[in-house]
């Protein structure tokens, strides 16, 4: 096993002249959570987004695995059966049915057989507790039950690393439990992750590392929950305090 | 009266003709219509892709088959191709062509528009299981904007209808220059033939164009109830 699932070294990203992101550097290591915090506008999203690709940076070297990124439209397309995202806006396939969302990237991306891809699926939805939705459409479920599916969905390629960005920051108070519940379930059980949230509780829960931005730029770095009790900037204090923490 | 116009459609093979002539029109619509929306399919799936050239290429071809009137096309891929280049086509053959053209330039901007009217959000959602960009338009894109391109492209295809009204114009043996053959040839005998002949071309017409135009309403009011629901 690698010691270091992703590592990120000098990442610059400009949109046109203003700097979103400055010389970002840290790694995850395999089965940690790292939580991402700061304000908003300091470009945790854009950062997030980086990772998989979804985004162009200007400079900086990403690995995974040990394996230095090259950044092109194909390295990507491989990568990102490895590396899972959700969305804020769960971003489900209105046209697909619950468990042919699910079914799209097994089948078609790594064309895997449909009777083993089904199998697997029909257990995850078990575990989020969505069994009966399978033949329904996204438009059918709550906003909490579409983000348990768009976890699902993402876990189904069988992921190395997952990304979450916000992704209970569009759902009803009362929905967001189910959401993080499953979190910490993976957390348990020991999958990659890098979460960007701003539910405090939860982050001081599940976090192994947290990484404080600002203005885009890392201020501090932080091991284990130390953040939360002892942070070492004024301005990752002021943080706290406005989140009422 | 000695005789009621109407019975000028019923003359010798007058009615036959007039059918096989609404026959040709049909049928040049007909394959014009299949084979431009497949190529405009492609054309605007190309649009939406970022290589600059190709869509501004592409772009180039839209207008000029928008902006240059359809008589126009007809003339000079009927008079020009055979004059400059030397290839001789028999006049259906151009109608079809230059029909197939027009409707893939028009095809492409209603399959452009309908593909980026698709929320950015989704796209990154295709990418982030790896969809592949072919696979994206297959699964997710095209899926999700065909509603919306549906109303537009009948509308389309009842105004290729109507157009072929303008065969004549290449000597197409269409409805209407049948239509006015045997006008002309039973002047004498009927007056008001004309009256009678377009009266029925115009029934015609409408009998091929009111059901899509029905067809198309439908849609609409079903996508507003879909969306407001």
């Amino acid at each position: 096993m690698v010691d270091t699932l992703l590592k990120v070294e000098h990442l610059n990203k400009a949109y046109g002249t203003k700097q979103v992101l400055h010389d970002i550097n840290f790694s995850v290591t395999p089965g940690s959570v790292t939580v991402l915090l700061g304000p908003s506008g300091s470009g945790k999203s854009t950062l997030i987004r980086c990772l998989n690709g979804l985004e162009e940076f200007q400079s900086g070297q990403l690995s995974f695995e040990d394996q230095p990124i090259k950044p092109t439209p194909k390295t990507w397309q491989q990568l990102r059966q490895k590396i899972g995202m959700v969305f804020q806006s769960y971003d489900l396939f209105p046209n697909l049915t619950v468990i042919d969302n699910i079914l799209l990237g097994p089948l078609k991306v790594q064309k895997r057989s449909k009777t083993e891809a089904l199998k697997q699926a029909t257990q995850l939805l078990k575990e989020v507790d969505l069994t009966d939705y399978a033949d329904a459409f996204p438009r059918q479920l709550s906003g909490g039950q579409k983000q348990r599916i768009a976890i699902v969905r993402a876990l189904a390629l069988n992921p190395e690393f997952m990304l979450f960005d916000e992704v209970t920051a569009s759902l009803d108070p009362e929905m967001v439990r189910g959401v993080l519940e499953v979190m910490l379930n993976l957390a348990k059980r020991k999958m990659t992750m890098l979460v960007v949230t701003h539910e405090m509780n939860f982050a001081q829960q599940i976090a192994d590392n947290v990484l404080f931005l600002e203005d885009g730029a890392i201020l501090e770095k932080t091991q284990g929950k130390q953040f939360f009790t002892h942070p070492q900037t004024d301005r990752a204090r002021e943080f706290l305090d406005s989140m009422a923490f | 009266m000695a005789h009621s116009g109407i019975n000028i459609l019923f003359e010798g093979r007058n009615l036959t003709r007039l059918l096989g002539g609404l026959w040709i029109s049909a049928k040049i619509a007909f394959i014009a219509i299949v084979l431009g929306i497949l190529l405009g399919i492609i054309l605007g799936m190309l649009r939406t892709l970022k290589n600059p050239l190709l869509r501004v290429i592409l772009r180039l071809y839209l207008e000029f088959f928008r902006i240059v009137p359809t008589v126009v096309l007809l003339f000079l891929f009927y008079y020009i191709l055979p004059q400059n280049f030397h290839i001789n086509l028999n006049a259906e053959v151009v109608a079809t062509l230059v029909f197939t053209l027009w409707v893939a330039a028009e095809m492409s901007d209603i399959v452009r528009s309908g593909l980026i009217s698709v929320p950015r959000h989704q796209v990154d959602a295709g990418k982030a299981i790896g969809l592949t960009t072919p696979q994206l338009y297959r699964y997710v894109l095209l899926p999700q904007s065909i509603q919306l391109m549906i109303p537009a492209t009948i509308n389309l295809t009842t105004r290729v209808i109507k157009t072929t009204s303008l065969l004549l114009l290449i000597s197409v043996m269409d409805v209407i220059n049948v239509g006015q053959q045997i006008i002309e040839a039973n002047n004498q005998h009927y007056q008001n033939g004309a009256f009678w002949i377009y009266g029925f071309i115009f029934i015609l017409y409408f009998i091929l164009c009111y059901p899509l135009s029905v067809w198309a309403r439908h849609i609409e009011r079903k996508e507003k109830l879909r969306n407001n629901g």
